[in-house]
């Protein structure tokens, strides 16, 4: 669906934007190969997380240990990657 | 009240009297004096102001930029190499449509190095978004100011206003001029307007930001929003002007047309070379000479349709430009006058420009006398010469 932007009649006037927009803007998008995480080799050291220059690393509440990525804002630098000790994380290309 | 004031204290007391919240500067020749006297003001008890002495003109325009941002009255004032040190934060200024008010004394810009009068500092700031008034004498520059108030803060037009002053001519010169009282011009400016934009989310707390990235997709539309606030600035500033003259006397517009009712020629003239020029055109007129002048006061918004009313008719016309733009062509002022004739379907006028002052040259009665002479001249035969001639340089 085309996205329905502002014309300058409606738009707020001198770039003033509301907090946290950022949240709206997916960079996800911009990705072109994805991190996969390979449970069995990671060692929940957590430098992944650290290491994210997105916080598209999540942990999960419950257990403590490695959740997910968060695949709306990673942008696939793969940082995760080169930096897990354990190779537990595998960049692949993107297919959406 | 009658007082004698230079254009440097006139500016400072407008200031004191307006009292905005807050006063970021930084000292430079010749309109150190409008802070340092203000600083005083300050010191004295004598405003609210919250003055920030800051390192550079940069830091200066950043600091009411932000102050601006917050909701509240943001003033400074500077010159030249000052203004031009300020430069990228002009263009935000008026891009985030913050209703900042300058004082600005006109000084010529590096190099060589020269600390005097000519118009190229505030002439070259013309694409910056903010609406500029260019001061006669010490009480237009002190009208200036106040009325400045109440054109940025207009909800139509939101842009910083810039006041000027010719450098030494006025900012030093002392001149007999009327202070309103204090209760006056705090009536007449009142509190800044709310800016719904902006204020709204502030009271309520919660975080905005300000300036963000703006690329392909927005940053015209914002653009196109500044250029229409400038529009509205030219419905606004002659309303303002107008209730100034009903208030206190003193009536403002666009420019002042100087025995121009049966002129055939017309000299066109912006700051304190006027008042000579009114001299010179005020013996002409008794030697029966059909000569008028036009004081171009506000710059930015350029009036144009109401320039070529006035001027349609006309058959010759000069512009004195007090500037060198650089183009290889003429000064500055001329294209602008030049645009706005180029419309009046027959019979346009002749137009002829003179680039004078530069870097304070002293322009004498002989010098516009000798520009009028030649307006006049082209007025006769028809037919111009040239189109630029540079006035006061010597061959």
């Amino acid at each position: 669906m085309k996205e329905k932007k502002a014309g300058w009649k409606e738009l707020p006037e001198g770039d003033v934007l509301e907090g946290a927009s950022s949240l709206k803007f997916r960079t996800g998008n911009w990705r072109n190969r994805r991190p996969v995480h390979i449970s069995e080799r990671c060692i929940n050291c957590f430098i992944c997380w650290v290491s994210c220059p997105d916080g598209a690393v999540k942990v999960d509440s419950e257990t403590g240990k490695f959740g997910h990525f968060d695949y709306d804002f990673c942008k696939g630098c793969g940082i995760c990657a080169y930096e897990c000790p354990k190779k537990a994380i595998e960049m692949v290309d993107d297919e959406g | 009240m009658k007082v004698a004031r230079t254009g440097n204290e006139a500016f400072a007391e407008a200031m004191r009297q307006i009292n905005p919240d807050v006063v970021a500067a930084y000292p430079i020749t010749p309109a150190t004096e409008i802070v340092q006297i203000f600083s005083q003001f300050v010191a004295d008890g004598l405003v609210k102001t919250e003055f920030v002495a800051v390192e550079s003109e940069h830091s200066a325009m950043s600091a009411c930029i932000g102050a601006s941002a917050s909701g509240v009255r943001a003033m400074t004032g500077t010159s030249s190499q000052g203004l031009a040190l300020m430069w990228e934060m002009l263009y935000i200024a008026a891009g985030l449509r913050l209703p900042i008010i300058m004082s600005v004394v006109n000084r010529t810009l590096s190099s060589p190095i020269n600390i005097h009068c000519d118009h190229s500092d505030t002439i070259g700031a013309r694409d910056s978004g903010w609406i500029q008034l260019f001061s006669e004498n010490v009480q237009e520059a002190y009208d200036n100011l106040i009325q400045a108030v109440r054109i940025a803060e207009h909800p139509d037009v939101k842009l910083p206003v810039m006041a000027t002053t010719d450098g030494f001519i006025l900012s030093h010169c002392l001149e007999t001029m009327d202070m309103l009282l204090d209760e006056d011009v705090q009536a007449f400016v009142g509190e800044p307007p709310e800016r719904p934009n902006l204020i709204k989310s502030v009271k309520d707390g919660k975080p905005i930001t300000l300036g963000a990235l703006d690329l392909q997709d927005y940053y015209f539309e914002h653009k196109r929003q500044s250029a229409e606030g400038m529009f509205n600035a030219k419905k606004v500033i002659p309303e303002i002007g107008k209730e100034f003259g009903q208030k206190f006397g003193r009536t403002y517009t666009f420019f002042e047309e100087y025995r121009m009712d049966d002129a055939e020629a017309v000299v066109i003239v912006m700051g304190s070379t006027t008042g000579t020029a009114k001299d010179v055109v005020d013996v002409m007129r008794e030697e029966g000479k059909k000569i008028g002048i036009l004081k171009l006061r506000v710059y930015r918004p350029f009036p144009a349709e109401e320039l070529a009313r006035v001027l349609k008719g006309k058959k010759a016309i000069g512009v004195m430009d007090r500037a060198e733009g650089m183009s290889a062509t003429t000064g500055p002022v001329y294209p602008d006058i030049c645009a706005a004739l180029y419309d009046i379907p027959e019979g346009r006028p002749l137009l002829l420009d003179y680039i004078y002052g530069l870097g304070g040259r002293d322009v004498t009665k002989e010098d516009i006398r000798y520009i009028c002479e030649e307006i006049l001249k082209t007025a006769d035969t028809g037919k111009k010469d040239y189109t630029l001639k540079y006035v006061g340089v010597r061959e």
